[in-house]
C-alpha cells in the first residue's frame, strides 16, 4: 500500500512461529501472533473490554501483563483512550466484539480516524460466524460502517495463516485499521507459501468462466463452489479479498475483463460490505454481471455457524448457483 | 501581562471571532476565559518552539463548541498568529469550528462530540505514565457534556488506574443549549459524584485567579487519584446581557451593535472598536 509504514519488510517473510494449526480460529490465532509480534515492538499495548478470552488477547495479557489495559465493560471510552495513548506515540490493539465495535464507531470516527491515529481496532465474533449467541452479538454492518471511515483500511483475513500475517502488516501499517477475526475454527485454505500483502486480493485457483471474490470464513466457501462448478463443467477463478478497504481494483478489473462476471461472498448484509466495495470499484471502468452472496438485509438468529450458513445462503452451494446465475446473464448480454 | 488582562482580551477576541464567522457558541467561550487563561500562561508552561515536545504538559478541550476562546487564548500567548483568528470557522483555513489537531500542534485531540476528549485526555495520561513521562494532561469539561455517559466510563476508568496525573476542569456555568441543566437532566449532587467516583475534588469560583492557582496547586500535588476541579462559572460572564442567558449558548450570529455593546462591556478603548469590527484589529 502506498501510504504504509516504514516497516513493511519486517511483514511479509516474518511468520509469527506460534500461528498456522488447523483449526485454529481466527481469533486464537490473532492472539497468538500479536504475542510473538509485540515481543520486540515495546510500544504496542493492548486495550480489552472484559472479554479478553474471547478475542484471544488472553494469551497477551499472560505473556505483557504490563501493557495489556483492562478498560471494564466500557467500549466507548476504550475506544477514544485508545486514541489518546497513541497520541503518545503507543501503538493500541483495541479488541472486543464486532458488534461493540460499532457501539464505539464514533469514538473511532472522532478520536481514532480524523485524528489519524495509529490505532488497530480488532473485531472478534463477526458475522453469523458468531453462532448461538443469536442477532444481538452477530454483526453484519461493521464492514459498511467502518468502510465509510475516511482514511480507515479494512481487512478480513481468511484463515489462521493469513491472519498471522495480516497482524503483522497492520502492526507495521501507520494509521487506524479495522480488522476483522473470527470465532468458530477456521480452516486451512491458504498454502505455507501464502503471502498476505495490505491492499491486495490474491487469487486462490485461477478459472475462465466467472470470478469468486471472497473475505474472511467466506473464502472457504468459495473454494468449496469452485469445485462444485468444476463438476458442473464451470472454471471459477477465486480471489480472496482480505483487504476491503483500500480494495485491489487492479485485480479486480482484470478478474472482470478475463472472465466476464463476478460472484461477491461475506458473512455480512449485501449492502455496504465486500459486494459494494467490488461494485463500486467495478462499476467505474469494467462493469460487468454481478452477483452478491451475503445475508439479505434481515438479521440472523441462534444457531451453529454452519447451520445459519446454511439457512442464510451462505454455503458452498449458494455461491455456485449465483455463479450460475452471473454466467447466465454474462451470456444474455 | 496581568492575568485579568489576558482573559478580558480572550473574551474580546472570541467574540470578535464569533463575529466574523458569522456562527460560534459565545456563552461557553467566555465562562471558561480566567481557567484558559492561567491554564496557557501559568499552569502548561509550553514552548512554542518546541510544541512536540514528548515531556510537554496536555491541554485537551473536551467541550470543542468553547473552541473561539481556546484559540483567542492561543493567540494571547504566543502560540497562534493573530491574524489566524479572521480564518475561524471559514473553509480553506486552519481554526475549525470545532478544535483539529490538523495544523494547530498544540490542539491534542480533536473533539466536537462530547464525552470524548475526557476519554482522550485520560488515554494521554494513561500514555505518558506508561513511558515514565512525568508530564501532566488537563481537561476541560462542559456541565451538560457530563450527561455523556461516557464520561463516567472515563471517570472510573481513571480513579481505577490511580492517574494522579489528570486534572479535569467542569467549567460549572449550569447552563446547557435548550436550558438550565437543572431542568434538562440534573447534575446535583455533582461534587458527591465525582467523589464516589474516587476523584478528588476541588470547588473554585471559577472566575477568581488566586482560587485558580491554589485549585491547581493542590491538583499538582494529589497522590494517587485524579483530580477535578468543579469551576462555577457564568455563562457569558464578562458581557451586560450575555451573563446567565442561555440563548446564549448556542451557534449565533452576532449583530455589529451586538459585537460593540460586547467590547464596550469589556473595556474595549473606543479607537479600537472600529477595528475589531471591520477585521483591521486581531
Amino acid at each position: 500500500m502506498a501510504a504504509s509504514g516504514n516497516r513493511n519488510e519486517a511483514s511479509a517473510g516474518g511468520a509469527p512461529s506460534l500461528i498456522g494449526s488447523s483449526g485454529d480460529s481466527l481469533r486464537e490465532a490473532f492472539g497468538k501472533a500479536l504475542v510473538d509480534l509485540a515481543r520486540n515492538r515495546p510500544e504496542v499495548v493492548v486495550l480489552d473490554a472484559d472479554i479478553a478470552g474471547g478475542t484471544g488477547v488472553h494469551h497477551f495479557r499472560k505473556a505483557y501483563p504490563e501493557r495489556f489495559y483492562q478498560c471494564g465493560i466500557a467500549e466507548q471510552n476504550m475506544m477514544a483512550v485508545a486514541g489518546g495513548m497513541a497520541a503518545t506515540g503507543l501503538v493500541p490493539f483495541v479488541t472486543t466484539f464486532a458488534v461493540f465495535c460499532l457501539r464505539a464507531i464514533e469514538q473511532a470516527r472522532l478520536s481514532i480516524a480524523y485524528c489519524r491515529r495509529n490505532v488497530k481496532i480488532v473485531a472478534s465474533h463477526p458475522g453469523l460466524d458468531v453462532g448461538p449467541d443469536g442477532a444481538s452479538a452477530q454483526a453484519l454492518e461493521d464492514l459498511a460502517a467502518f468502510r465509510a471511515i475516511p482514511g480507515m483500511v479494512v481487512v478480513s483475513p481468511a484463515d489462521p495463516l493469513e491472519m498471522a500475517q495480516a497482524t503483522a502488516a497492520i502492526m507495521n501499517y501507520r494509521g487506524p485499521v479495522y480488522m476483522r477475526t473470527g470465532r468458530s475454527p477456521a480452516r486451512r485454505v491458504l498454502g505455507d507459501d501464502y503471502r498476505f500483502e495490505l491492499g491486495r486480493g490474491r487469487v486462490l485457483r485461477d478459472g475462465s468462466d466467472v470470478t469468486l471474490v471472497a473475505c474472511g470464513v467466506e473464502v472457504a466457501r468459495a473454494l468449496d463452489a469452485a469445485q462444485l462448478l468444476d463438476a458442473q463443467g464451470i472454471s471459477a477463478r477465486v480471489v480472496n479479498m482480505a483487504t476491503i478497504k483500500p480494495i485491489d481494483t487492479e485485480l479486480l478489473v482484470r478478474c472482470a475483463e478475463e472472465t466476464g462476471c463476478i460472484v461477491t461472498a461475506e458473512d455480512h448484509n449485501i449492502f455496504g460490505g465486500l459486494g459494494s466495495a467490488v461494485a463500486e470499484a467495478l462499476v467505474q471502468t469494467s462493469p460487468c454481471p454481478m452477483e452478491f452472496v451475503g445475508v439479505q438485509d434481515v438479521f440472523g438468529e441462534s444457531g451453529e455457524p454452519d447451520e445459519l450458513a446454511e439457512k442464510y445462503g451462505l454455503t458452498g452451494i449458494f455461491i455456485a448457483d449465483a455463479a450460475q446465475t452471473a454466467i447466465k446473464r454474462k451470456i444474455a448480454r | 501581562m496581568e492575568l485579568k488582562t489576558i482573559a478580558c482580551r480572550v473574551r474580546r477576541s472570541a467574540l470578535q471571532m464569533i463575529y466574523h464567522a458569522g456562527s460560534g457558541h459565545p456563552g461557553g467561550s467566555l465562562s471558561p476565559a480566567e481557567i484558559l487563561t492561567w491554564l496557557y500562561a501559568r499552569e502548561l508552561g509550553l514552548d512554542p518552539a518546541r510544541i512536540d515536545a514528548p515531556d510537554r504538559n496536555r491541554f485537551v478541550l473536551s467541550k470543542g463548541h468553547g473552541c473561539p476562546a481556546l484559540y483567542a487564548v492561543a493567540r494571547h500567548v504566543g502560540l497562534l498568529d493573530p491574524g489566524q483568528l479572521s480564518g475561524f470557522r471559514k473553509i480553506d483555513r486552519d481554526l475549525q469550528g470545532h478544535p483539529n489537531i490538523g495544523t494547530t500542534p498544540w490542539v491534542e485531540t480533536s473533539t466536537g462530540s462530547l464525552g470524548q476528549g475526557f476519554s482522550a485526555a485520560i488515554g494521554i495520561a494513561l500514555g505518558l505514565r506508561h513511558q515514565q513521562i512525568a508530564a501532566r494532561t488537563y481537561v476541560l469539561l462542559g456541565d451538560g457534556e457530563l450527561q455523556e455517559g461516557e464520561i463516567w466510563e472515563g471517570a472510573m476508568f481513571a480513579a481505577h488506574y490511580h492517574l494522579d496525573n489528570l486534572c479535569a476542569i467542569i467549567d460549572y456555568n449550569k447552563m446547557q443549549s435548550d436550558d438550565l441543566n437543572a431542568n434538562i437532566m440534573m447534575l446535583e449532587p455533582l461534587r458527591e459524584k465525582w467523589s464516589a467516583f474516587g476523584w478528588q475534588v476541588i470547588e473554585i469560583d471559577g472566575h477568581d485567579f488566586g482560587q485558580i492557582e491554589k485549585a491547581f496547586g493542590e491538583a499538582r500535588e494529589t497522590r494517587g487519584k485524579p483530580t477535578v476541579i468543579v469551576a462555577n462559572t457564568i455563562k457569558g460572564q464578562g458581557i451586560s446581557y450575555m451573563a446567565g442567558n442561555p440563548l446564549w449558548h448556542g451557534s449565533v450570529k452576532l449583530k455589529p451593535e451586538e459585537l460593540v455593546r460586547a467590547l464596550r462591556d469589556l473595556q474595549t478603548p473606543e479607537i479600537d472598536i472600529e477595528g475589531y469590527v471591520n477585521g483591521s484589529i486581531w
